[in-house]
Order: C-alpha cells, then sequence, then structure tokens
C-alpha cells in the first residue's frame, strides 16, 4: 500500500471512529493533547444527505430519506488542511474531528492523536458494539426437534 | 377561492397560548424531556423519522413533544423543517448485508447462516396490559451469549446463489436516481421513485393496501423471506476531500417479501421479490412497504392490474400522509365565499324546483 493510500485508510479510520462518539468524548481526549495553533477554514455548518438504499439490498440505488449532517474544516498553520463531516447537528463535533483529521495528516502529531485520541475511542466503540452483539446473542433460537413417543 | 379574513389575530394568538398550555398539560406533573421521547418512545421516534424522511432523532422527540403525540403533526413539522437546511449531496447506497444485526428472522428457513435472531420484539408477547410497568422500575439487564464472527448473509443472497429468486435490477454506475423531492411525480414511475415514495408513505396507508393484497386483492403469495433490524454505516463522497468519509451509523430495518414466480419459455421460473427498507425499528412499515411494492410491480411481471394496490398512480398519489392531511384538513379553513356562491346556487335551485312544481297546480286552480 502506497504511503498516501495508507493514509487515507488511517484517516477513514479514524472519522469512523470519532463519528460514533460524543463530541464531549473526543473534546476530553484532545484536551491531553498539544495542538498547534489552527483556524477554521470554513465555518461548521449544518445540512442534509439524502440517504441511499439499494432496491433488493443489493441492486440499483434509491433515495430513502434524508439525514442531518454537520460539517467543518479546520487549517493548522503548518498546512494541513483536515476535514469533519458527521451525521447530526453538532457542529462541535464536526470541527473537532476536522481537528483530528488535520493532526492526523501531520507527521509531528499523528502518532499522539492515534494513541491518545482514536485508539482508546476506538476500543469504546468496539466495546459498545460487543455488548449490542452479545445481546442479540442471547436471543438467536437453538432449534431442537422433540422427539415423540418412544423409539 | 381564498379570501383573507381580517379580525383573528387576537383569537389566534390566543388559541396559540391556550395550545402551548394545553400541551404542558398539568404542570405539577414532570415535563417531558427530548431524551425521554428519544429513548421510551423510540418506536414513535422511529416512525416520525420514517415518514419525516428525515434521519435526526433529537428533531423527531421534538416534533414528538411540539405536536403533542400528534405523529402526522409531527412529521409535518419535521418535512418542514427539512426544506431550511442545504443539502450537500447523497451518501454511499447502504450495505444492508453489513448491518450490526440486533434482529434477524426468516420465516422461509429455519437454519439460515448466522441463526434467527430475535431481537427486541412483541412478538411472542401476550399482549396483556402489564400493571408492573404502571409502577416502574428497572428491567433486569438484558442477557449476554458469545457472538459468532458466522456472516448473516440476506436470505435472499442464499436464495439467489441457487438461481431460485429472481437478481435485483441493476443500474448505470452513474445513472441517474430519481429523487420526489426534487421532481414532480409523473406516471409510469420507475422502481427507485417508487420506493422513495413508499419509504415516506404512511404506514396505516401501506398497511390496509399490503393487507388487502393478501385478502385476495392483487393476491401475490408473499413469505417473509427475511427481516433484519440493525444498524448500517453511512458513507458520503466529499468531493473535497476525495473519498468516501464515514458519517456514522443509522438504524434501519429491510424487509425481503420472497413472492410468487415467474419465467417465460426463455427463462426457467423463479421467486420475485417485494421490497422494504425504513429508518429505525420499523417492521410493520417495511413489511406492508415490501407487499406493496411487489404489487405495484404488476405490469412489469405481466400481471393483470386489477386492484388498488397494484395501482401506481392511486398508491404513489395518496401515500404521502402530509399532502394528505394537508388537503383534508384544509376544509377547515375559511370557505365563506366559496360557499356563499353555492349557497346562492343551491337557493336558486330550490327557486326553480318550487316554481315547477307550484306550476300544475296554480295551472289545475286556474281551470
Amino acid at each position: 500500500m502506497s504511503g498516501e493510500m495508507a493514509l487515507q485508510e488511517r484517516r477513514k479510520g479514524a472519522m469512523r471512529v470519532l463519528a460514533h462518539v460524543p463530541s464531549a468524548e473526543i473534546g476530553a481526549r484532545i484536551a491531553e493533547v498539544a495542538v498547534p495553533s489552527h483556524r477554521e477554514l470554513r465555518a461548521a455548518e449544518s445540512g442534509l444527505v439524502m440517504v441511499r438504499g439499494r432496491i433488493g439490498g443489493d441492486g440499483a440505488p434509491f433515495n430513502l430519506g434524508e439525514a442531518t449532517v454537520s460539517r467543518a474544516a479546520v487549517r493548522l498553520d503548518s498546512g494541513q488542511v483536515g476535514f469533519g463531516y458527521v451525521l447530526g447537528r453538532d457542529s462541535d463535533k464536526a470541527r473537532l474531528i476536522a481537528l483530528c483529521d488535520a493532526l492526523l495528516q501531520s507527521p509531528e502529531h499523528a502518532g499522539a492523536i492515534e494513541t491518545k485520541v482514536v485508539a482508546p475511542l476506538r476500543a469504546q466503540m468496539q466495546a459498545a458494539q460487543e455488548q449490542g452483539a452479545a445481546e442479540a446473542a442471547a436471543t438467536r433460537v437453538d432449534f431442537y426437534t422433540m422427539v415423540r413417543g418412544e423409539g | 377561492m381564498y379570501v383573507a379574513v381580517m379580525g383573528g389575530e387576537r383569537a389566534i394568538e390566543n388559541a396559540h397560548r391556550l395550545l402551548a398550555h394545553e400541551r404542558r398539560g398539568d404542570r405539577s406533573v414532570p415535563e417531558l424531556s427530548l431524551s425521554q421521547i428519544s429513548e421510551q418512545l423510540g418506536l414513535a421516534v422511529d416512525r416520525v423519522m420514517s415518514e419525516g424522511a428525515l434521519y435526526d432523532r433529537e428533531l423527531a422527540a421534538l416534533a414528538i413533544k411540539q405536536a403533542r403525540g400528534d405523529l402526522i403533526e409531527a412529521i409535518f413539522l419535521v418535512r418542514a423543517f427539512r426544506a431550511t437546511l442545504p443539502r450537500f449531496g447523497a451518501t454511499e447506497p447502504v450495505d444492508t448485508g453489513a448491518m450490526r444485526v440486533q434482529r434477524r428472522i426468516s420465516s422461509t428457513f429455519k437454519d439460515i447462516p448466522g441463526g434467527q435472531v430475535l431481537g427486541p420484539t412483541f412478538d411472542y408477547t401476550h399482549r396483556l396490559l402489564d400493571p408492573g410497568l404502571a409502577e416502574g422500575g428497572n428491567p433486569a439487564a438484558p442477557a449476554l451469549a458469545a457472538t459468532s464472527d458466522v456472516p448473516m448473509p440476506r436470505v435472499t443472497d442464499i436464495l439467489r446463489q441457487d438461481g431460485l429468486i429472481e437478481p435485483s435490477p441493476v443500474a448505470e454506475e452513474d445513472a441517474p436516481v430519481g429523487d420526489l423531492t426534487r421532481d414532480p411525480l409523473s406516471f409510469p414511475a420507475g422502481r427507485d421513485l417508487r420506493l422513495q415514495n413508499l419509504a415516506r408513505g404512511d404506514e396505516g396507508f401501506l398497511l390496509a393496501l399490503g393487507y388487502s393484497t393478501q385478502r385476495g386483492y392483487g393476491r401475490n403469495h408473499p413469505f417473509a423471506g427475511e427481516i433484519r433490524f440493525g444498524e448500517v454505516e453511512v458513507e458520503f463522497f466529499a468531493e473535497e476531500i476525495g473519498f468516501a468519509v464515514p458519517l456514522g451509523s443509522i438504524e434501519l430495518t429491510e424487509c425481503q417479501m420472497v413472492n410468487q414466480f415467474k419465467g417465460s419459455a426463455t427463462e426457467p421460473p423463479c421467486f420475485t421479490r417485494g421490497y422494504g427498507l425504513a429508518f429505525g425499528q420499523s417492521e410493520r412499515k417495511t413489511m406492508s412497504m415490501a407487499l406493496v411494492d411487489r404489487a405495484l410491480r404488476a405490469r412489469e411481471l405481466g400481471e393483470d392490474v386489477v386492484a388498488p394496490a397494484q395501482d401506481e398512480e392511486f398508491v404513489m398519489s395518496h401515500s404521502d400522509n402530509v399532502q394528505a392531511t394537508g388537503f383534508v384538513e384544509h376544509l377547515k379553513l375559511p370557505h365563506y365565499v366559496d360557499f356563499q356562491s353555492e349557497l346562492g346556487l343551491l337557493r336558486k335551485l330550490r327557486r326553480e324546483f318550487a316554481d315547477a312544481n307550484a306550476a300544475p297546480e296554480m295551472k289545475e286552480a286556474a281551470e
């Protein structure tokens, strides 16, 4: 995998985690990292995306309905531009995700963001998802056949 | 004809003030919070998101609170709100096959890879009112069991492997996707537009239509091939970033109906299908949607169009409860001038009727 692709996968991976976590928790984690000077490249705003499904689950796309989305862009003084897109109307969260995305592209800060912000929140997200999966698994039906009478 | 009538401002203002008072109810009772609605009336929130065609739990909860629990009014509020926001674009199509499943059942196969997962369901409850719930209290924590990595393919994918079911229709990569929030409806409508219409359609209307197909008005012999509910990841391709950005996940319910076969001289017979997909846990809605989706394919599958559920213009023109309630409820608005003209006409007709009936008598009297 080229360096650029690897970086893209890391950015996507971080976005996937951060989108699932409340903004207060992202903020609390970022507070533990030395954040360099930066500014908002684009004021955070809320809008809509049209969510698409597929006919039959695997066929041609169709428009299911919209969802609220917030987005922001942040630029570090060192030049890296980060983007935040997230479901909901929490523009602080979009801004925090954009900041993390910018820092992940900075060789100087990427390590700290990965270990102090993304990794612990990923563990938290996975734990929540595993809890949900375990609750669902307990409702899985174990069929057994009743044998009538005696052989 | 509508004519502005002045003089009602104070009455309207006071009526809204009274509405706010009634909405609050007895002030010695604690006020509902949005998180209480979202957490404890979750299925109402799901319905408002689904038919409001806007996924945002908090907004749907606010709409339910503001509408005093009138869900169609809440759906109306959500639709009006969405019109105030810009649209950034459309997401990548969601992959329901990769859903983090909380519930997944099939009524066609007992043993399916991944198994039958009941999840949180009203099925198998006795529908007896629970006095314990009236008193409140914390229920037991959910049971846990070991999870497995066995994938959960869609039941239709399994049938598809053996060619026993028709494939889903495919489209060119960049083919336009119909959007009835942008373009007015015209007929015949493609299946993409029909599904969008049904997805935001009134659950009660679709339930009745789906039921009508089962009772013989456009029968299509359905089996619930699979119903699944859970979370799917949503991604959005943002130009400025250059890759599909993960936005987070949403809860969806999907229903795959497996229906009577079709076949021809050149193609072997296979099952046909109807599809339902909706925001949140909306099982009745997606089942009804799938029945109606299949019924609306009558023309495509060479079936006679004889029943209301098969008539796309009838179904699509009447499924939207915001449009429907707008037209029905507009009858409440002042129609004074309209009515005056009707009244004038009626009086004239009655005069003519009276004259016509009085005439012979007068003639008789004259003789």
